[in-house]
């Protein structure tokens, strides 16, 4: 089966700092990817690349078979490639509902009129715990809530691929199982997933396949076990 | 305000507005709703680009004066009816606006601001250099003689403004509601995320621009007929463009009736201060009022509002 994803090459330069070299990576339809690494490995830079909210240097991102990398990140969403930020950034003025409308209206074209996206919107938020929620304003949630916005927006965008970029952080352990019941909910339905995440125990729990970044480059990938074990993993990420 | 009770409204308001041009003589009632509607058509334009997407625009006047300079061009050149005018104007002003936001959009906050305002000097300066609409030394024109039904050349100024006043406010209210106002008000919160969401900001700021510089050039285009003379320093003038940007922030930038409760508050009481104590009052006024409103209630009166309803609710 062809991958839903493939990274081939792929370099990006912010001035005379490199932060991503030689990238090559696949991701099959379906999977559970952990992307692991340490800060300032260049995770984020990468999702940014693939999402279109950076343009790589070189190299080429294909989605589903197509060529996309030189298209614009609201191409890419309506191709469905959705995300999550790393800082939650919500439409501070609308409500939590209308969150939900925009990528609904615009990525994953919901034209059939007002009630057909609150529906949906609603559908979405109910998966999502944020139900009771909905008419509230979306400035005033709180941190945990405010992260369930965060991948509820990026669902509501019907995506074939889901970045989560480290939707866990500072979470309690119980909140931190109720985000990951829900991303497996996600790929059990049918969305392939990759998860940026720096809570271990999740990572290792969600992830089919988990691969490292350090310093721009990849250094390790394999099963979770794999990777835990890996001295060049140990070495950079986890400290042994 | 739901869409039956809007469209009454502003039938009513028309209503109101012939009736007054009946019944009402003296010609400063008409001059000052006129300055009024003018400035409230202007606050809901730049409301589009300031308020619903978040980019300031500090060269209002300058497409101001364009609507008007394209009158004066029409004028001379082929002596068109005023309607055609306005139209031409709007025309005119939108494809500038087009091209602002094409050159400045790439430009964020206090850049895309600067941008404007020397847009602004670099019109003026054309005008100002461009001999057949006047030059620096301005331009006079003739009222018509024919005014339609009404009384006076005034009257008809007065309910034509009327008119463009209430089609921008319903244009701007449309647009708030609409998938196409949630897009950009996604744009002022958020532009990396709103892309992310699947929203083309780029397009989507052009519209604005574009609906915005229209509506400007739809204002400025009737005011020769009103003011008789125009020159580059009057119809540049930085007071336009700082009234533009004062009545929504005072009424609210959020939501469509911002700009208008600002105009009509703002716009009235200037024209009262004139009258009663004096015209350079009206500056200080503004200034006043929007530093008020900027440090206590920077939501504006439609926030001060919302605020009321939810602590009754």
């Amino acid at each position: 089966m062809s991958a839903l994803l493939e990274v081939r090459g792929l370099a990006k330069r912010f001035g005379g700092f490199t932060a991503l070299e030689g990238i090559t990576l696949d991701v099959a339809p379906g999977e559970r990817l952990g992307l692991i690494g340490p800060n300032g490995s260049g995770k984020t830079t990468l999702i940014n690349c693939v999402s279109g909210a950076l343009f790589n240097d070189e190299g080429r991102v294909v989605f589903e078979g197509r060529d996309i990398t030189r298209l614009p990140p609201f191409q890419r969403a309506r191709l469905g490639i959705a995300r999550s930020f790393q800082i939650p950034k919500p439409f501070r003025s609308m409500t939590v509902l209308d969150n939900l409308r925009v990528p609904l209206e615009y990525a994953a074209h919901t034209r059939t009129g007002q009630r057909r996206a609150e529906d949906e919107a609603m559908r979405v938020l109910e998966i999502m715990g944020l139900a009771a929620r909905a008419d509230q304003n979306s400035a005033g949630l709180t941190q945990v809530d405010m992260r369930k916005l965060e991948l509820a927006r990026a669902m509501a965008a019907h995506p074939r691929l889901l970045i989560s970029d480290e939707a866990m952080a500072g979470l309690s352990g119980a909140e931190v199982d109720e985000v990951l019941e829900i991303l497996f909910k996600l790929n059990a339905a049918g969305i392939t997933i990759i998860m940026i995440e720096h809570i271990m125990q999740a990572v290792m729990r969600f992830s089919q396949r988990v691969v490292c970044l350090d310093a721009g480059h990849i250094i390790c990938e394999g099963t979770p076990d794999q990777t835990v074990a890996n001295a060049d993993v140990q070495r950079a990420y986890l400290g042994a | 305000m739901r869409g039956r009770g809007f469209w009454a409204a502003s039938a009513a308001l028309l209503a109101a507005g012939l009736a007054f041009t009946e019944l009402a003589d003296n010609p400063y009632y008409f001059n000052a709703t006129y300055v009024v509607l003018q400035a409230l058509i202007m606050a809901v334009a730049w409301n589009i680009l300031g308020g619903f997407t978040g980019y300031v625009n500090f060269g209002s006047a300058a497409f101001f004066a364009v609507g008007a300079y394209t009158t004066i061009f029409l004028q001379k050149a082929f002596g068109l009816p005023l309607p055609l005018m306005i139209l031409a104007a709007g025309l005119a002003c939108g494809l500038i606006g087009l091209g602002v936001g094409y050159l400045t959009l790439r430009l964020k906050g206090v850049y895309f601001a600067i941008a404007t305002l020397a847009m602004g000097i670099v019109l003026e300066t054309l005008v100002n250099n461009w001999s057949y609409v006047g030059g620096a030394k301005g331009t006079f024109m003739l009222t018509p003689d024919e005014h339609l039904w009404f009384d006076s050349y005034s009257e008809m100024l007065f309910m034509i403004m009327l008119v463009l006043a209430l089609g921008s406010i319903a244009i701007s209210r449309a647009l708030s509601s609409s998938r196409l106002g949630r897009g950009l008000a996604a744009i002022r919160d958020d532009e990396v995320a709103a892309e992310c969401s699947g929203v083309p900001t780029l397009r989507l700021k052009l519209v604005s621009t574009t609906v915005m510089g229209a509506m400007m050039g739809v204002a400025g285009a009737p005011y020769p007929y009103f003011v008789t003379y125009v020159d580059p320093i009057s119809a540049f003038n930085l007071f336009i463009a700082v009234n533009a940007i004062a009545m929504p922030m005072i009424g609210g930038t959020s939501h469509w009736a911002g700009p208008v409760i600002g105009a009509l508050l703002v716009g009235s009481a200037q024209e009262v201060i004139t009258v009663t104590i004096s015209s350079e009052l009206n500056v200080l006024l503004v200034g006043i009022m929007l530093v008020l409103f900027i440090t206590l209630a920077p939501q504006g009166i439609v926030g001060l509002a919302r605020k009321h309803w939810r602590k009754r609710s």
